[in-house]
């Protein structure tokens, strides 16, 4: 570790790893939930389940994406971060702020936290995802600005380089999308239109900016490639994410009520959407190849290399599955949409940060040639027990989808109902269930990991 | 293929694709935030409508359902819930509706529950007027057939 600033990044990372062992409970929850209806009601009911499972999901990537900017932008810009007691203040603040939201939605019905939190004078609540009161959403907006003051002057007062400026790109846009969270109108037709810009245009745009500067980082560290070379890379992949991906909003402008030259515009456009995920896997394999130098950390280039293609996956093939506007007409809102939601944000926002993570924490902790080989080993237990659940949990709920379609969508005359269908469905959620069981395994081995001992001893 | 292409002509495509993406992106927001108050029968928006589509949020009904296929998978879809159950009257689909509400949560052994969330006679009409009033939106006929 160059600078002494960067340690900052120890208390994010290990936040947005408790974060996320808590929301995988929570979907482990869910899941007993969709096999038996009884399952924790009326204590915790699936939609409370729910807020918690995916709003510890963003918070966590926040949580993670602060971290992994507070590492590696001292680093890049050759310089001390400009105020580490503002980072350190920050922790705490969004800590305590995601900690009471929680809480709030576990222990009090959301509609009294709605009365409580005087969501009548500025409603923005209940919806999918942006469910937290208004005071916690403001909460974020300076949370995040300060976020951003401090990476902002610390990359304008140092060395520039092209990851930095594109972090910072990524980071910005993240802010301006998330205004739009504030926007409510009475017509719900324009509520859903400018939901999406800060659902897709964070997930689906600016994010794959901060997940490409992340995964370029780590690529030069670990595989000591000419920086020009990653450069290089790093724009196209970007160039093609928001060529496509702004446009590729439309896919979500189906069947919403929206004028239906989005049908035209939306398949296009996002249909174009894998490329840069296919280019990503493109250059983490390429640059691997390439190498200069053997880093002793070959965990950190193992995960490097599974964000590219388990986001390639997930984003990529499991997205161009139903984003053509014929075939979406009858996935729209099935286990389908779940199915590729879990594997995208799996692959793409959750293994980027097991990179940074893998690769930043060893560091932090002294070991600069990263973790010792039997960490390592159980280590990559982990990476293997958590991708082959994912994809497990994935491929459920694409079968899971597909009789859906099948019952309930397809047969013009007899079409089982929702409930009857999600009956039939019952022995496939069981199956998803030992997956996300599989998943859960994985995350307690890779946090083990970083509590197993080396032996110091030299075997004869 | 990356051999041919230099940085700078990566920046290039990088800014200006970009800015070809966020005008075009901005031209049909215009465009679509224009039309979409004839395509969702703006001018029946009346108190009751938005008073039910408040009551929708506070209640965190997205939570468990679908409306216009978006939300949670766990529970039926409600956009098309007044073609479904509504018989075409408006004032059977209300009854319906607050005997169904009053009815929660159902009593069936390991069905999906839905909480019981104590709204007033009132409320439940105002969420069927937001939900009458949505069944009307022009959604270019999705979904394909009425369970949603």
């Amino acid at each position: 570790m160059k600078y002494s600033s960067q340690m900052v990044a120890k208390p994010y990372f290990i936040f947005a790893l408790i974060l996320l062992a808590g929301e995988i409970l929570f979907g482990l929850i869910l899941g007993l939930q969709y096999i038996n209806g009884d399952f924790l009601f009326p204590e915790i009911p699936f939609n409370v389940a729910r807020m918690v499972h995916t709003n510890l999901l963003i918070v966590l990537i926040l949580f993670g994406f602060m971290g992994a900017a507070y590492y590696l932008v001292p680093e890049e810009s050759e310089r001390e971060l400009w105020s580490p007691l503002l980072a350190k203040i920050t922790f705490w603040v969004f800590a305590a702020a995601g900690v009471a939201t929680i809480l709030g939605y576990l222990f009090v019905p959301y509609s009294t936290l709605a009365e409580v939190t005087y969501n009548n004078l500025f409603p923005t609540m209940g919806r999918e995802f942006l469910e937290q009161p208004t005071i916690t959403k403001i909460g974020i907006v300076l949370v995040v600005l300060s976020f951003i003051l401090n990476i902002g002057m610390t990359v304008l007062k140092g060395r520039k380089t092209v990851i930095t400026v594109v972090l910072l790109t990524g980071l910005v846009g993240m802010a301006v999308f998330f205004l739009f969270a504030f926007y409510l109108p009475e017509n719900l037709v324009l509520d859903k239109f400018f939901w999406w810009f800060v659902i897709h245009l964070w997930v689906e745009g600016v994010w794959e900016l901060i997940l490409g500067a992340i995964l370029s980082f780590v690529l030069i560290k670990v595989t000591g490639v000419d920086r020009e070379h990653i450069d290089k890379w790093l724009y196209l992949i970007i160039a093609m994410t928001l060529v496509s991906g702004i446009v590729g909003t439309g896919h979500h402008y189906f069947y919403i009520g929206t004028p239906s030259y989005w049908l035209w515009i939306g398949s296009i456009a996002s249909a174009v959407e894998p490329l840069p995920f296919f280019l990503m896997v493109l250059y983490a394999f390429t640059m691997a190849k390439q190498r200069r130098i053997d880093h002793d950390n070959k965990i950190a280039l193992t995960w490097a290399k599974g964000t590219a293609v388990i986001s390639f996956l997930g984003a990529g093939v499991w997205g161009f599955m139903h984003t053509l506007a014929p075939v979406n007409y009858f996935t729209h809102g099935t286990q389908l949409t779940a199915a590729h939601g879990h594997l995208a944000f799996f692959g793409a926002y959750i293994m980027i940060l097991f990179t940074i993570i893998s690769y930043a924490m060893p560091i932090m902790r002294g070991r600069a040639h990263g973790n010792g080989p039997k960490a390592q080993a159980v280590e990559r237990a982990s990476f293997w027990l958590m991708v082959i659940g994912m994809l497990g949990v994935t491929l459920a709920l694409t079968a899971a989808g597909i009789g859906q379609i099948m019952m309930q969508r397809w047969p013009d005359t007899e079409a089982l109902s929702f409930m009857a269908t999600q009956a039939e469905l019952i022995p496939i959620y069981k199956v998803r269930f030992a997956f996300g069981l599989m998943v859960f395994t994985g995350l307690l081995t890779y946090l083990y990991s970083f509590f197993v001992k080396e032996n110091t001893t030299v075997n004869a | 293929m990356a051999e041919r292409i230099t940085k700078n002509m990566a920046r290039n495509i990088y800014f200006g694709g970009s800015l070809f993406a966020i005008l075009l992106f901005a031209g049909l927001t215009m465009d679509t935030v224009q039309k979409v108050p004839e395509l969702s029968n703006d001018v029946q928006i009346t108190e009751a409508v938005a008073s039910g589509k408040n009551l929708w949020e506070v209640n965190n009904c997205v939570g468990c359902h679908t409306i216009m296929g978006e939300g949670a998978y766990y529970a039926p879809e409600l956009a098309n819930v007044f073609d479904r159950r509504g018989q075409a009257n408006e004032e059977y689909f209300k009854s319906y509706l607050q005997a169904w509400m009053a009815a929660q949560p159902l009593p069936n052994n390991g069905r999906r529950k839905m909480p019981q969330f104590n709204l007033t006679e009132q409320q439940v009409n105002d969420l069927a007027d937001f939900l009458i009033w949505t069944s009307r939106i022009d959604d270019n006929d999705w979904p394909p057939n009425i369970e949603g």
